[in-house]
């Protein structure tokens, strides 16, 4: 887990015979690194493979008794699809908020100086930690029912929005700094304005950053449970999170046939949305223009 | 880089930022602060207390820092963040962006796809998912090593959550050290190969002074992420007897499974303590020749 | 001016998201005719017999009853299915803010916390006298009444209960030479029996949960039974049980089985160990384990249950839990058990009490409760039901009538919580090979500290 001397990096050094050996090893090193990287987080991927396909999944992953029923018997719980429409309202909703948001702000303090900016910074992300705590709860509660935002979808969205901007603001702020600004300062001549300059210069350098931040909102909303939970009544808006917690029963007994193949529906749209952001946008930090 | 080249002027400047610090300030810190008082009050959320709940001062802080169980805790969460963040997530994560650096194609495709899957994917899922690779007896872990019958969870809960935590944040770090490998230039690496450096030096002399800052805001992020996670409650409870009871595990346990609300704002509040020092320390270590890098 | 539309636009929607927000806010009592029922309870999940029944037949059916008297009525169901402790943190919130459903199902452990916190009051002062003269008081059998009570004042109508028990394995005890039809004495007689299930090669021949791991389960189906079995109980004469005899004959019970290699430590200190223990119950691998009635209802259930036996009705028995001696137990009994129940209480801020009450009445009238039932047998409160449904079902039926008679209930007190954490945490101990001495002693300083060393008996 250290950074491994295998990963030696592989182009031919000076001296022909040791560097060809010293090339082969470092390929061989890296090729086995990689694999075992890929099997180490492959492993655990197995049950969601193979438990929904399973006549009677128990909590181990095998070659299961190959059956569709458990989709079936899925699809009669009246809540479990209307929740996933629920959860994309949710987190794209959030996600929205927070690049945006996040892209106004970062830009500005990336820009202009702001005494105790990064302190700033660094204050928000310590409160965003006593927020998610479950401590929290009351506060956020009461606070939701003072304006009016309880069983609504918009409640659920700005009060998880709120817990993610520093974060989110902190990883942009960082991708501004790396952007040179001599484009913008060229477009000021020629009389764009700020939001401008933004918007046609400098969002298309950091895409790749503000899709990764997308996904990464996108991905936090969609875990989340005790927000919507408790701000949520009715369950037609219960968001995935909410009704993977139902399928228990009454002695609290997960129904691991519904809840193996409602995971695996639950976590496709995830995986679907990296895999378009990532086709489209690119999906890293930093990126486009290299110095 | 405070060159303010678009022009903004201050007065625009704060307008771009009242949006997202309105949305801040309403629904992070109004809420934090009232924790943070909550945790001066004895409030809890039935019973007596709740109809009339006093404010008890530092008595919840006293009585935090009096608990052994307090202790142990903090002294697991340390254990935790640096093994599962500091050295599993920013360490493998690193390596990971190393050995990918150079390469493209179907092999980055499928180890960054999988790394990036772990992180996706909802936690109340992916807790299922670790139970059944490392349940004592019939885990995926035990089929593949034939160890049948070892208990990963009971008997090493904290390798196993540290564990746990590397897969599931590596993916992150994997990134920012990804695209800030990109920013050390190819031919600096060259030079430094052809003068004879071997790998560690290449990345002792080369790589890191150009990566300081990326290393600082990982390591700051990841840290306080992990301080505060709680998935790992749901592979082992804390358990057995506490021997993987994390601080949030700990406040989950003592304050809310008791109702006492008050008790888990104070303990929360001394978490965001601890981690503002982590932070001063790490900006210690890191910052000095942050100038170097940029 | 691309940029300035999409802020513009991105205003709007903000905008046009809290109207509708603040639109379908209200969240219950709204018009005069209005209800709003809430339950740990959804279709498709968790208690899904019980959310039906409210959606499809009780609503229906209260509101065509009203219609017939001229008022237009509408009720909605709040569905929720979460672990109990997060259900009791929403409706808390809730009932906190003056808000909520206008009936609420709860756990009749919480009555007393609720109570206490003023968010619920005793049924007569929501609704008035009527309540009162309600005609299924006469139904209910006292103690049964007792689960929605608190400080002699009845704040909710309890639904049903449960009882705890022994169930064991036929075939096992056959294989051990142990009788089919198995009714254990005393502590020591369930000790002999897994003595001999563990020479005939059952790899855990007792499941007596203990531990944290397990919760609340630890301390119903173990902890408990085991205490009132030594004629004490945890709360009696507003004193609290410390680190007595009593709590060290129970640890030293849980020792016992626990160094003789008769019980599973491994099976109490997993996170899903309560779950694992039923599919192992299921798969013939343990003896004899305790549970309430649910466990025969919604575990080994054949066809829906979580861990489903098809040959339940030969394979599995049930017997009385004995007391640590014949007549050692609470009141003098030879046999002892533990009960809850759910109970359900109306708003005090209910817009509407007196129509919430007449619909409260409606769901614990004799139909209702009957039809509540479709294809689940369980024990009402109400006995007029129970005679009648009760008949075809021996398990139950030896619930209602061997079990209730002899059952004790748990404190509903807001530190009561606390306290059984601190009784799992001396039975984690035992487990984890701590003495009797050490354990007890550690949970009488728990005990002390939360309730008071003047409210400890020793």
């Amino acid at each position: 887990m250290t950074v491994g001397h295998e990963t030696r990096p592989a182009a031919p050094p000076a001296p022909a015979g040791t560097g060809r050996v010293r090339h082969s090893l470092g390929a061989i090193g890296r090729a086995t690194f990689l694999a075992m990287v890929a099997g180490f987080f492959a492993l655990p991927l197995l049950w969601l493979a193979t438990a929904p396909f399973d006549a009677h999944p128990t909590i181990t992953a095998s070659v299961p008794e190959f059956t569709l029923r458990n989709f079936r018997s899925l699809l009669d719980n009246p809540y479990a699809l209307g929740s996933l429409a629920n959860s994309v309202i949710q987190s794209a909703g959030s996600a929205v908020l927070v690049v945006g948001l996040a892209a106004l702000a970062a830009y500005a303090l990336s820009r202009v100086r702001v005494p105790g900016r990064d302190a700033l910074l660094y204050c928000l992300l310590l409160l965003s930690s006593v927020v998610t705590g479950t401590a929290a709860m009351v506060p956020i509660f009461e606070l939701a029912t003072r304006l009016n935002l309880i069983d609504t979808h918009l409640g659920v969205i700005l009060t998880l929005t709120g817990g993610l901007l520093p974060a989110a603001i902190f990883i942009l702020k960082d991708f501004m700094d790396a952007t040179p600004t001599s484009y913008e300062e060229s477009a000021r001549v020629f009389g764009a304005g700020p939001l401008q300059i933004l918007w046609h210069i400098v969002v298309p350098v950091v895409r790749p950053g503000l899709a990764t931040i997308g996904v990464w909102a996108v991905a936090s909303v969609w875990g989340s449970f005790l927000t919507p939970f408790i701000l949520l009544r009715d369950p037609e808006k219960s968001p995935g999170a909410v009704i993977l917690y139902t399928l228990y029963t009454e002695g609290g007994s997960p129904k691991l046939d519904l809840i193996s193949t409602f995971s695996l529906l639950y976590s496709l749209p995830v995986v679907l949305m990296y895999v378009f952001v990532s086709r489209k946008y690119g999906f890293r930090f930093h990126g486009g223009i290299k110095r | 880089m405070s060159t303010d080249a678009a022009g903004l002027g201050r007065g625009r400047a704060v307008g771009f930022m009242v949006p997202a610090l309105v949305l801040i300030g309403v629904f992070l810190v109004f809420p934090a602060l009232w924790t943070i008082y909550l945790g001066l009050t004895d409030f809890r959320l039935t019973g007596l207390a709740a109809a009339d709940p006093k404010f008890v001062g530092a008595e919840n802080y006293t009585a935090a820092l009096g608990d052994e169980r307090f202790h142990t805790s903090l002294w697991l969460t340390v254990q935790f963040v640096l093994g599962s963040a500091v050295i599993g997530q920013a360490g493998l994560g690193f390596a990971i962006a190393w050995a990918l650096r150079d390469r493209s194609g179907p092999v980055r495709r499928v180890v960054e796809g999988l790394v990036l899957l772990a992180w996706i994917l909802p936690s109340s899922v992916v807790a299922f998912l670790w139970i059944a690779l490392l349940d004592g007896d019939q885990g995926t872990l035990n089929a593949l090593l034939r160890t049948d019958g070892f208990a990963w969870l009971l008997d090493h809960p904290m390798a196993s959550i540290v564990l746990f935590n590397t897969w599931r944040g590596t993916a992150f770090s994997m990134m920012l050290y990804g695209a800030a490998l990109e920013s050390v230039p190819p031919s600096h690496l060259e030079t430094a190969r052809l003068a004879g450096a071997s790998a560690f030096q290449q990345l002792r002399d080369v790589v890191f002074p150009r990566i300081r800052g990326h290393m600082l805001t990982n390591l700051l992020l990841i840290s306080l992420w992990t301080f505060n996670d709680f998935t790992a409650f749901q592979l082992t409870a804390g358990g057995p007897e506490g021997r993987s009871e994390i601080l949030p595990v700990y406040i989950y346990n003592v304050a809310l499974n008791g109702g006492k609300l008050g008790f888990g704002a104070a303990v929360s509040f001394l978490v965001l303590l601890i981690n503002l020092v982590l932070a001063l320390v790490y900006l210690r270590l890191l910052r000095g020749r942050r100038g170097v890098a940029a | 001016m691309r940029p300035a539309r999409m802020l513009t636009a991105l205003a709007a929607a903000t905008l046009a998201l809290a109207a509708c927000g603040s639109e379908g806010s209200s969240s219950g009592s709204g018009d005069d005719n209005t209800l709003t029922i809430t339950a740990n309870a959804i279709s498709g999940g968790k208690n899904a017999a019980t959310a039906d029944w409210t959606k499809n037949w009780l609503i229906p059916k209260f509101q065509e009853a009203q219609k017939a008297k001229g008022r237009n009525v509408q009720v909605t169901f709040q569905p929720n299915g979460v672990d109990d402790e997060q259900y009791k943190t929403k409706i808390a919130l809730d009932l906190k803010s003056k808000a909520g459903a206008d009936i609420i199902d709860l756990d009749g452990i919480w009555v007393g916390e609720f109570a206490q916190a003023g968010y619920i009051k005793p049924l007569n002062e929501a609704a008035g006298p009527e309540v009162d003269k309600w005609e299924g008081w006469s139904q209910i059998p006292e103690a049964v009444q007792g689960l929605g009570a608190f400080e002699d004042k009845k704040y909710g109508l309890p639904q049903g209960t449960d009882g705890r028990v022994l169930f064991y394995n036929k075939k096992l005890f056959a294989k051990a030479g142990l009788p089919a039809d198995w009714q254990p004495k005393s502590w020591q007689e369930i000790i002999d029996a897994g003595t001999a299930l563990k020479k005939a090669g059952v790899p855990t021949p007792l499941q007596i949960d203990a531990g944290t791991a397990m919760g609340e389960a630890t301390t119903m189906q173990g902890a408990l039974p085991l205490l009132v079995g030594t004629g004490s109980e945890i709360f009696a004469d507003g004193k609290w049980a410390g680190g007595s005899q009593a709590v060290k004959d129970v640890l030293g019970f849980y020792r016992q089985i626990f160094t003789a290699g008769l019980a599973e430590p491994r099976l109490q200190q997993e996170a899903k160990g309560r779950d694992k223990s039923f599919q192992q119950f299921a798969d013939g691998k343990i003896g004899v384990l305790a549970e309430g009635d649910y466990f025969w209802r919604s575990v080994i259930e054949p066809k829906a249950g979580v861990a489903p036996m098809q040959d339940r009705e030969d394979t599995v028995g049930y017997a009385l839990i004995p007391a640590k001696q014949p007549g050692a137990g609470v009141r003098g009994q030879d046999f002892v058990s533990m009960s809850g129940g759910a109970v359900r209480v109306l708003n005090p801020n209910s817009k509407n009490p007196k129509l919430a009450w007449e619909l409260l009445a409606f769901m614990h009238s004799a139909e209702a409760t009957k039809e509540g039932l479709i294809g689940e047998a369980r024990i009402t409160s109400r006995t007029d039901v129970n005679d009648e449904v009760l008949k075809d079902n021996p398990m139950l039926d030896f619930v209602a009538q061997k079990v209730l008679p002899i059952t004790s209930y748990r404190p509903g007190l807001a530190v009561y919580p606390q306290v059984s954490v601190a009784l799992q945490e001396a039975t984690a101990d035992i487990v984890s090979g701590k003495s009797v001495e050490e354990a007890a002693a550690a949970y009488d300083k728990k005990v002390a500290d939360l309730v008071g060393p003047e409210n400890v008996t020793r």
